[in-house]
C-alpha cells in the first residue's frame, strides 16, 4: 500500500510539471510581462522604466524558457519559467502580481470556502439518499416516474438561476438571512445557511436520480429477492440491505471529490461574498494575475490527483479482494 | 424521521430570531461597546496604500484619512479652496532667478520658484511599533535578520508602540521616496520635470544596490531643505502656480524614516508587513485592520490634534445642515467599518436594509441599480416612492472629470484640420445625442460638455457664454442641440452624402476602439443606430485595459473612448489633454494627449497660459483654447458625470467634496435612529418557512399511506413481478 | 447576388457539416438492424417522440438562424462606379421570419405587452407646459388607436395568430398522416407536439409583431428577438464544442487502446494533465488568449459578427478539449475489451492491416459510446455556457446568448421595481431546450447501453 502511494504519488510530478508549462504558455502569450506591469502600476504617468524596474522586480526581466547568456546548467534555471514553476513544487506560491503573499492568502480563504462547501457536500449527498430511497420505495408506479421528470426538470434550471432566484427571494424579499458576506466567527453559520441550502436543492436533481439508479440496480439484485421473500417490510430491506450495499459505488465515486472541496465553488463564494478560494480564482481570472491563476492551478492538480489516490485507496476499503500493486 | 426534526429545529431558530430584538439578517457582528461605527463598503481590495504609489480614488478613500499632506481642501467652501492641513499656513512663494536671488522685479524671468512651508506644530503620528523605544532610546523593532522577527506576523503582534511628533525632515524623507525609483511612484517621471534635482537624486539612489532599508536621508536632494524642526522649503524649475495643488495629495505626507526602515526589516516584505498595507500617518484616523479579502478598519487616532469642525461654508450649507457641527473637535465617529461587497445586488440591498451607512464611497451610481431609485429630472431629483419613506437624502457629487470618446487626429479617413475633415467630425458629433445617451444610460447623471472644462472650474462658463455654438443653440434658456438636418448637410459637405463616399458611393464605416468592461451592449446598440441615422456604418474593436492602452500609445486607433479624472480643479489640468507635446506619438510616453491633437496655436498658447497666474488674462487665453477645441472638434462627444449618493437618514455632513477624499472625519451617526430603522425595515416574512413546512408534512401524509398500501400489495404476486 | 451578400460564418459551415453528416450516418444506419431496433426503441415511446419534436424545432431555429446574408445598400444617386455596397448588418433568414420584432426599438425598457415606456421623460403638452409622464412606446401597440382596447385587442390578435398556426399545423400535420398512416410509431404525440409549437410560434410571431411580448431590454431592443436568437448560441456551442472535440478523442483513444505500450502512456499522460487542471481555469485563460489574438489581429475580420463568431469558435474547441479527456478514456478502455474479442485477434493472426482492423472491428463497436456522450454532453454544454458568460469568458458580449443575458438580468433585478422579464425570457428558451435534451439522451442511454456506467455524481 505505502509502496503503491509513494509510487502514485512519483507518477503525479510529470503531470505537474506538465500542467505548469501548459498554464506557463497560455498565461505568457496572453498576458507579456509588460502588460502585468502596466495593469499593476495604474493608469496614469507609467513610464517605460518604471515597467523595467517592475519587471526586474518581480523578476520578470529574463527569457522565458531558456537564457543563452547564462551558460550550462544554468541556461534552463535562470529564465522565468523555471524560477516561476519549480517554485511550485515546494508550495513556495510566491507573490501575486499586486504583491500579496499567496501562500498566505490561500491558508487564510482556504478556510471559509471548506465552511462552505463541506455542509453542502455533506447535506448534498444526505438529502440526496434520503430523497432516492424515498423514491425507490415507490419504484416501478407512476409516482416513481413523476420524481423522476422531476428529478430531470430540476436538474434542467442553470445553477445561475438557483442562487439569483434563492437570493433575491430569501434574502431580499423574505430578509431571512444576510444576503451576503461571511463572518469567520460564532456566527458565521448565519452567512453560511443560504448558500448551503441553495448548494444542496440545486444539486437535487441530478444526485437524487443517480442515487435512484444505484438502488434500483441493487434492489434487482438476487438477495433483495430473497429477503422480501422472507417478508421483510420495504423499509427494512431499503435501509438494511440496499442502502449499504449501494453505499459502496456512493463512497468510491465521491471520494475523488473531497479534495477539491478546498478549492470552492466560484459561483457561490462570488454572489454570496464568501472570501474563499472559489472567489480568489474568479478575481484573479479578472483581473487577469498570473501568478494566482497559476498557483490555483497547481492546487487544483494536485487536489485532483490526491483525489484520485484516495479514490483508489477507498476501493480496497469497501471491496477486499482489491489489490493495489 | 430526522430530516423532520431539522427542520424543526431551523424553523425554530428563525422564529426565536423574528421575535427577538436584534435583527438576524444583520451582515456585521453585534456591537460590543458605544462607540459610533460607521459601516460602508469598497468593490476592490485597494493595491496600494503607500501614500507614494498609490493613485486611484478608491484607495484614496481609506488613505486620505489617515495621511495628511500640507496643504487640503475646505470641507464646505466652493468653489474648491486650499487651505492647510498640515502646515500652519499656505506655502510662502518666493521667485528665484538663474543664480538662486530673490526677485522683486515683476517681470524679471523666472528661473526657480521655492515654496516655504511651516508645519503644525501639534502634528503627531499614530502610535505604531516603528517608534516603539526602548529603555536607552533606541527604536526596539530593528531586526537584523529574518529569524530574529520570526515571532511578530502581524502589526498586532508587537506589544510595544510609541509615537512623535511629525517633523520637517519627515516630509523631505517622503519626496525623496518619491524619487527613488525602486518605490515606482507614478509621480516619479512628471515631478522630475519640476522639483529641482529629482531627476538627480532618483539616478544616484537607483544606481545604489541594496538589501533591505536604505536611510534616504544620507542623500541630498537641491531642491530640498530643511530649515528647522518645522520648516521646509521645495524648489521648483521655473513658474508652475499648479504646484499648490499638488501639495494636497497625498504624495506630499510624511513619512518618517524610522517607519520606512521598521517596513523594510528582514522577512518583513513575506508576511504582508508593508507600507503598502499598513499606513502610518498623523491624521485622524488610523487603520488598525486591513485584511483586503474581507475589511478594512479604521479607528480613532488618539495622539489627533484638536481640529475642530468649520464655522462657514458656502451659501445653502446653513440650511442644508451642514453647520449644525460648528466648532466641534473631529471626528465624530469613532470607527469606520469597511466591507468588501463586489457585487452590486448585496451592497445595493444592505444599503436598503439600513445595513450600510450610504450607498457607496466612490462610484455611486454610473449605470447600475442606483438608477431606478431616483431620476434627475428637470426640476431636479425625484426620488422614488420607497426611498421617500425610508427617508434618504442625497449628496451629489460634481467630480472634475469627463468621459469622452475621442477622434484620431492622424487617422486618414477622420483625422486632418481641413474645413472638409471638421465638418465630417461635426457632422457626427451632432448625430450623437449625447443628451439622450445619458438619460437612457445614466439616468440623467451627466451633463454633455460644452468644453473640455467641467463645470464648476474656472474657465468654463455658465449659460449662454458657456455653450458650444458649432453643436447648440440656445432655446428656452437652456442649450438645444443642432438639427439632424444640419448635420446630414454638413456630412454631404464633407464628402459623404447619405453616408457614402461621393466618389465611390462606399458607406462611411467607423471603427471605435471600445473597452470591453467599460461599456455594455446596449451602449453599442445605441451609438451605431444614432449612427446609421446619417448612413454611417459602426464596426467596434472591444478590448481589454492592457490592449486598449497599447493601441492608444501606438495611435493605432480610429474612434477611442476614455476617460478623466482631474488631479486638481484648474483647467490647465484638463486642457493639457490636448497638448501636443503630450501625444503618445510625439512623446513616446504615456502621454494623454491620446487624440495627437498637434495646435502649433494652441501648443503656444497652453504653455504661456500653464504660467499664468489666475486672472481675466489667462481666462481670455483659455477661453481662446476652448474655442480652438470647439471649432476643431477633437472629440465626438463627452460628457461629466454628475454622481448622486444616497445616504441614509441617521447620517449627517454627507457633502461630498469632488476632489478631497479627507472628509470621514466630518461624518456623523445617529446610532439609535440606525438601530431603530434597522429593525423596523427588517420584519423577516415568516410565511414561506412555515409555508414551505407545512407542504412538506402534507406531501409526507399520503406519501405514508400509500406505502402503507403497498406493503400490503406486497402480498400479492402481482407486484412482485416489476423487478 | 445584387441585392444579398450571402456570409458563411465558420460556425454556419460547421453545424451545416454538422447536419449533414448526422443525415448521412442516420441513412447508413438504416441497413443495421440492430441499431434500428434501439433507434424504434427509442422512438417507441411517446416521450422520445415528443422531446424529439422539441429538439427538431429548436435545431431548425438554430439552421435557419445560421444562414446569413448582407442586405446591399440602395445605389447612391452620385455613385460613380457601378460597385454595390453592402449593410454591415449581417441578418439571417429566421430574421426574415421574424418580421419586424428586430428593428422596432424603443427608447429604452418596457414592460412585457406594455404600451408605455418604463421611464418618464419630460413632455410637452398641447399648451406648451412641460410636465413628466411615461411616454407611449413608438411600435408597441401602435395600431391601437385608444390604450384602453389593448385587453380586447390582445385577445383578438391571438385569436388570428393561433388561427393562422391552427392552419399550419393542420397542413403540416395532415401531410404527415397521409405518408405515415401505417407507422406503428406513437406518431400522434409527434404531431400534438408539432401542432402545439406550430400555434405557439405562429401566436409569437403575430403578437411579437404588434407588441413586446418579452418587454424590451434598456437600449429599447425586443428582449423576445435576443432570447429566440438566442437559440441558434445554444444549439451550436451544445452540438459543435463536441464535434470538435470528436476526433481527437476518438483517435487517441481507440490509438491508446489499440496500440497499448508508450502510445498508452502517453494519450494517458495527456489526459490525466488535462483533466487535473480544474477547467474553468483552462477555459478562462484559452478565451482569454484568443481574445487577445482576435484583438491584436483586427485585418482578419471584416465585419464584427465574424470576430464574435471567431472567439466562439475557440469557445467550442476549448469546451471540447476540456471534456475531451472523458471520452478519451472510454474509448481507451472500450477498444482495449474490443481487441481482446476473439475475431479482432484472428484478424491479426490474418495479417489485416491496423487501419482495416481499427475501421471495420473497433469503430463500429464504439459508435454507440459516441452517440451517448454527444447527447449527454449536449446540455450539459448549453448550462455551461451560461456560467461562462457569467465570468466573462463566454461567448462574445455582441452576440446573443442566454448566458450574457442572464449576466444583464442580474443587475437589472435588483433594481426597484425589478426587471424580470430579461431573466423569465432566458429561463423559458433555455429551461425547455435542456429538459427536452435531458429527456431525450436518458432514452437514447437507455437504448444503446442499458448498463450505464457513464454517469458521475453531481
Amino acid at each position: 500500500m505505502f509502496a503503491y502511494i509513494v509510487r502514485r504519488l512519483i507518477y503525479a510530478v510529470p503531470i505537474l510539471i506538465g500542467v505548469n508549462l501548459l498554464t506557463f504558455i497560455l498565461f505568457f502569450i496572453v498576458n507579456s510581462p509588460d502588460d502585468m506591469a502596466r495593469s499593476q502600476l495604474g493608469e496614469k504617468y507609467v513610464t517605460a522604466a518604471a515597467i523595467e524596474n517592475w519587471k526586474i522586480e518581480n523578476g520578470y526581466d529574463k527569457p522565458l524558457f531558456h537564457n543563452a547568456e547564462a551558460g550550462g546548467f544554468y541556461a534552463y534555471t535562470d529564465t522565468i519559467f523555471y524560477t516561476k514553476s519549480m517554485r511550485l513544487f515546494a508550495f513556495d506560491f510566491g507573490r501575486s502580481e499586486s504583491g500579496r503573499d499567496i501562500t498566505a492568502d490561500v491558508s487564510q480563504r482556504m478556510w471559509p470556502s471548506v465552511a462552505l462547501a463541506l455542509p453542502t457536500f455533506v447535506t448534498g449527498i444526505w438529502v440526496n439518499i434520503c430523497v432516492a430511497l424515498m423514491v425507490v420505495m415507490f419504484r416501478g408506479t407512476k409516482l416513481d416516474r413523476w420524481a423522476v421528470l422531476v428529478f430531470v426538470s430540476l436538474m434542467s434550471i442553470s445553477y445561475l438561476f438557483y442562487i439569483i432566484g434563492g437570493q433575491y427571494m430569501v434574502a431580499k424579499l423574505w430578509r431571512l438571512v444576510p444576503i451576503s458576506g461571511f463572518n469567520p466567527t460564532a456566527d458565521a453559520w448565519k452567512f453560511l445557511i443560504l448558500p448551503v441550502v441553495v448548494g444542496v436543492v440545486a444539486g437535487i436533481g441530478a444526485g437524487a436520480r443517480w442515487y435512484r439508479t444505484l438502488f434500483i440496480e441493487e434492489a434487482s439484485q438476487d438477495y433483495v429477492r430473497t429477503a422480501r421473500a422472507k417478508g421483510l417490510s420495504e423499509i427494512r430491506i431499503l435501509f438494511r440491505h440496499i442502502l449499504p450495499n449501494a453505499l459502496i459505488p456512493i463512497l468510491t465515486g465521491v471520494v475523488v471529490l473531497i479534495p477539491t472541496l478546498f478549492m470552492g465553488s466560484l459561483l457561490m463564494e462570488s454572489f454570496f461574498g464568501i472570501p474563499g478560494l472559489g472567489s480568489y480564482m474568479l478575481d484573479a481570472i479578472r483581473s487577469q494575475d498570473f501568478a494566482i491563476v497559476r498557483s490555483m492551478v497547481f492546487i487544483g492538480s494536485v487536489l485532483y490527483i490526491i483525489g484520485l489516490i484516495l479514490t483508489d485507496i477507498s476501493y480496497t476499503w469497501a471491496d477486499p479482494r482489491v489489490r493495489l500493486n | 424521521m430526522i430530516k423532520a426534526r431539522a427542520t424543526t429545529a431551523i424553523l425554530a431558530v428563525l422564529l426565536l430570531n423574528a421575535c427577538s430584538d436584534s435583527t438576524f439578517n444583520s451582515p456585521h457582528p453585534a456591537e460590543t461597546d458605544d462607540r459610533t461605527t460607521y459601516y460602508s463598503s469598497f468593490t476592490l481590495p485597494p493595491k496600494h496604500l503607500d501614500p507614494a504609489l498609490s493613485y486611484a480614488t478608491d484607495e484614496s478613500v481609506i488613505i486620505d484619512q489617515i495621511y495628511e499632506s500640507p496643504l487640503g481642501y475646505h470641507f464646505l467652501k466652493r468653489p474648491y479652496e486650499l487651505e492647510p492641513l498640515a502646515a500652519e499656513s499656505l506655502p510662502e512663494i518666493t521667485y528665484l532667478d538663474e543664480a538662486g536671488e530673490t526677485i522683486t522685479d515683476e517681470n524679471a524671468h523666472v528661473a526657480y520658484t521655492r515654496y516655504t512651508i511651516r508645519l503644525k506644530k501639534d502634528l503627531r503620528y499614530q502610535p505604531h511599533p516603528a517608534f516603539a523605544l526602548g529603555e536607552g532610546g533606541e527604536s526596539l523593532y530593528v531586526f537584523a535578520d529574518a529569524n530574529e522577527s520570526s515571532a511578530y506576523q502581524t502589526i498586532a503582534d508587537f506589544p510595544e508602540a510609541g509615537s512623535r511628533q511629525a517633523v520637517a525632515n519627515d516630509f523631505v524623507y517622503q519626496v525623496k521616496r518619491l524619487a527613488d525609483p525602486k518605490n515606482k511612484s507614478p509621480l516619479l517621471g512628471f515631478m522630475g520635470q519640476y522639483i529641482v534635482g529629482l531627476k538627480e537624486f532618483s539616478k544616484v539612489v537607483g544606481d545604489i544596490e541594496r538589501d533591505g532599508w536604505l536611510n534616504l536621508d544620507e542623500f541630498e536632494m537641491s531642491g530640498l531643505q530643511v530649515i528647522d524642526d518645522r520648516t521646509f522649503t521645495i524648489t521648483i524649475h521655473n513658474r508652475y502656480p499648479q504646484f499648490v495643488y499638488w501639495l494636497a495629495m497625498h504624495f506630499f505626507a510624511p513619512i518618517a524614516p524610522e517607519i520606512d526602515r521598521f517596513y523594510k526589516n528582514p522577512g518583513f516584505k513575506d508576511k504582508n508587513l508593508t507600507l503598502d498595507w499598513h499606513p502610518v500617518g498623523t491624521g485622524a484616523f488610523m487603520m488598525t485592520r486591513n485584511d483586503p479579502n474581507s475589511e478594512i478598519v479604521l479607528e480613532r487616532n488618539p495622539n489627533y490634534r484638536t481640529e475642530l469642525y468649520p464655522s462657514s461654508g458656502s451659501p445653502g450649507d446653513l440650511e442644508a445642515g451642514f453647520l449644525a457641527d460648528a466648532g466641534q473637535p473631529l471626528p465624530l465617529i469613532d470607527r469606520a467599518v469597511f466591507r468588501l461587497e463586489k457585487e452590486l445586488l448585496p451592497r445595493w440591498t444592505k444599503f436598503l436594509q439600513g445595513y450600510y451607512d450610504r450607498s457607496g464611497e466612490t462610484h455611486s451610481n454610473t449605470r447600475g441599480v442606483f438608477d431606478q431609485a431616483f431620476v434627475v429630472g428637470p426640476e431636479g431629483l425625484e426620488l422614488s416612492k420607497d426611498m421617500q419613506s425610508h427617508g434618504l437624502t442625497i449628496a451629489k457629487d460634481v467630480k472634475p472629470s469627463m468621459y469622452y470618446y475621442g477622434f484620431n487626429m492622424r487617422d486618414p479617413v477622420v483625422g486632418g484640420y481641413t474645413e472638409e475633415r471638421r465638418k465630417l467630425r461635426r457632422a457626427l458629433s451632432l448625430a450623437f445625442d449625447v443628451e439622450d445617451y445619458v438619460n437612457i444610460f445614466y439616468k440623467g447623471n451627466a451633463v454633455a460638455a460644452q468644453s473640455p472644462v467641467p463645470p464648476g472650474i474656472p474657465g468654463q462658463l455658465e449659460g449662454r457664454e458657456g455653450i458650444n455654438t458649432y453643436i447648440y443653440d440656445w432655446e428656452d434658456d437652456k442649450p438645444k442641440r443642432k438639427s439632424l438636418d444640419l448635420a446630414r448637410s454638413l456630412l454631404s459637405e464633407a464628402g459623404y452624402p447619405n453616408g457614402r463616399n461621393r466618389d465611390t458611393g462606399e458607406p462611411l464605416k467607423l471603427f471605435i476602439d471600445v473597452q470591453s468592461q467599460a461599456i455594455s451592449n446596449a451602449q453599442m446598440d445605441w451609438i451605431r443606430r444614432k449612427m446609421s441615422d446619417l448612413g454611417v456604418q459602426v464596426e467596434y474593436r472591444p478590448a481589454d485595459w492592457n490592449r486598449t492602452r497599447e493601441k492608444l500609445l501606438t495611435g493605432n486607433t480610429q474612434i477611442y473612448s476614455h476617460g478623466w479624472l482631474a488631479d486638481y480643479p484648474d483647467p490647465e489640468n484638463f486642457l493639457f489633454l490636448l497638448f501636443g507635446p503630450e501625444s503618445p506619438l510625439v512623446c513616446n510616453c504615456d502621454g494623454a494627449n491620446n487624440s495627437s491633437y498637434e495646435n502649433p496655436e494652441f501648443d503656444a498658447k497652453f504653455s504661456e497660459m500653464r504660467a499664468m497666474d489666475e486672472g481675466p488674462a489667462r481666462d481670455a487665453l483659455i477661453a481662446e483654447l476652448i474655442e480652438m477645441w470647439r471649432r476643431d472638434n477633437v472629440w465626438l462627444f463627452s460628457y461629466h458625470p454628475l454622481e448622486f449618493y444616497l445616504n441614509n437618514r441617521w447620517v449627517y455632513n454627507h457633502k461630498r467634496h469632488g476632489i478631497s477624499k479627507r472628509t470621514l472625519q466630518y461624518l456623523r451617526i445617529d446610532p439609535e435612529d440606525r438601530t431603530a430603522m434597522q429593525l423596523a425595515w427588517n420584519e423577516p416574512v415568516i410565511w414561506p418557512v412555515v409555508g414551505g413546512f407545512a407542504g412538506f408534512i402534507a406531501l409526507l401524509f399520503p406519501a405514508v399511506r400509500a406505502y402503507r398500501r403497498r406493503q400490503k400489495m406486497t402480498i400479492s404476486p402481482a407486484a412482485t413481478t416489476e423487478d | 447576388m445584387d441585392t444579398v451578400k450571402i456570409v458563411v460564418l465558420w460556425s454556419d459551415l460547421l453545424i451545416y457539416l454538422l447536419a449533414a453528416s448526422l443525415t448521412l450516418f442516420f441513412w447508413n444506419m438504416r441497413g443495421n438492424p440492430i441499431t434500428a431496433a434501439r433507434w424504434r426503441q427509442v422512438f417507441g415511446t411517446r416521450l422520445g417522440m415528443a422531446t424529439f419534436v422539441v429538439l427538431g424545432a429548436y435545431i431548425m431555429i438554430a439552421l435557419l438562424d445560421s444562414l446569413h446574408f448582407r442586405l446591399a445598400l440602395e445605389e447612391d444617386p452620385g455613385q460613380k462606379s457601378d460597385q454595390v455596397y453592402f449593410d454591415n448588418q449581417v441578418v439571417s433568414v429566421l430574421d426574415l421570419a421574424l418580421g419586424d420584432m428586430a428593428t422596432e426599438h424603443e427608447r429604452t425598457y418596457s414592460a412585457p405587452f406594455a404600451l408605455q415606456s418604463f421611464e418618464k421623460v419630460n413632455m410637452k403638452n398641447a399648451d406648451g407646459v412641460s410636465y413628466r409622464d411615461f411616454p407611449r412606446l413608438e411600435h408597441a401597440g401602435a395600431h391601437l388607436a385608444d390604450p384602453a382596447d389593448r385587453g380586447s385587442d390582445l385577445v383578438l390578435q391571438s385569436l388570428i395568430g393561433l388561427a393562422k398556426g391552427g392552419v399550419l399545423a393542420l397542413i403540416f400535420v395532415g401531410m404527415q398522416w397521409f405518408f405515415l398512416r401505417g407507422s406503428t410509431l406513437p406518431w400522434r404525440a409527434a404531431w400534438t407536439t408539432q401542432a402545439v409549437i406550430i400555434c405557439f410560434a405562429a401566436w409569437l410571431i403575430h403578437i411579437g409583431n404588434l407588441y413586446h411580448v418579452l418587454g424590451t431590454d434598456q437600449a429599447g431592443n425586443d428582449v423576445l428577438y435576443k432570447s429566440i436568437k438566442g437559440v441558434r448560441t445554444g444549439v451550436l456551442l451544445g452540438t459543435l464544442a463536441t464535434l470538435v472535440m470528436l476526433p481527437i478523442a476518438v483517435s487517441l483513444g481507440i490509438a491508446a487502446g489499440y496500440f497499448k505500450g508508450w502510445v498508452d502512456d502517453v494519450v494517458q499522460y495527456l489526459y490525466t494533465t488535462l483533466s487535473s487542471i480544474p477547467g474553468i481555469l483552462l477555459i478562462a485563460a484559452s478565451v482569454l488568449l484568443f481574445q487577445v489574438y482576435i484583438d491584436l489581429n483586427p485585418e482578419f475580420f471584416e465585419i464584427g459578427l465574424e470576430k464574435a463568431d471567431a472567439r466562439f469558435i475557440a469557445l467550442c474547441f476549448i469546451l471540447g478539449v476540456t471534456s475531451w479527456a472523458t471520452l478519451c478514456r472510454l474509448m481507451r478502455a472500450e477498444t482495449l475489451k474490443i481487441s481482446q474479442l476473439e475475431y479482432v485477434q484472428a484478424a491479426h493472426a490474418f495479417g489485416v492491416s491496423h487501419f482495416r482492423i481499427i475501421t471495420r472491428h473497433i469503430l463500429p463497436n464504439v459508435v454507440h459510446i459516441i452517440l451517448i456522450t454527444f447527447v449527454l454532453d449536449f446540455s450539459a454544454l448549453v448550462l455551461a455556457e451560461a456560467v461562462l458568460s457569467y465570468i466573462g469568458v463566454g461567448i462574445d458580449p455582441a452576440m446573443a446568448s442566454w448566458g450574457n443575458m442572464i449576466n444583464t438580468a442580474r443587475s437589472e433585478l435588483s433594481r426597484e421595481p425589478a426587471i424580470w422579464w430579461t431573466l423569465s425570457g432566458a429561463f423559458f428558451f433555455m429551461f425547455s431546450l435542456v429538459l427536452s435534451a435531458n429527456l431525450f439522451s436518458d432514452l437514447v442511454r437507455d437504448a444503446f447501453d442499458p448498463r450505464t456506467g457513464l454517469e458521475g455524481a453531481a
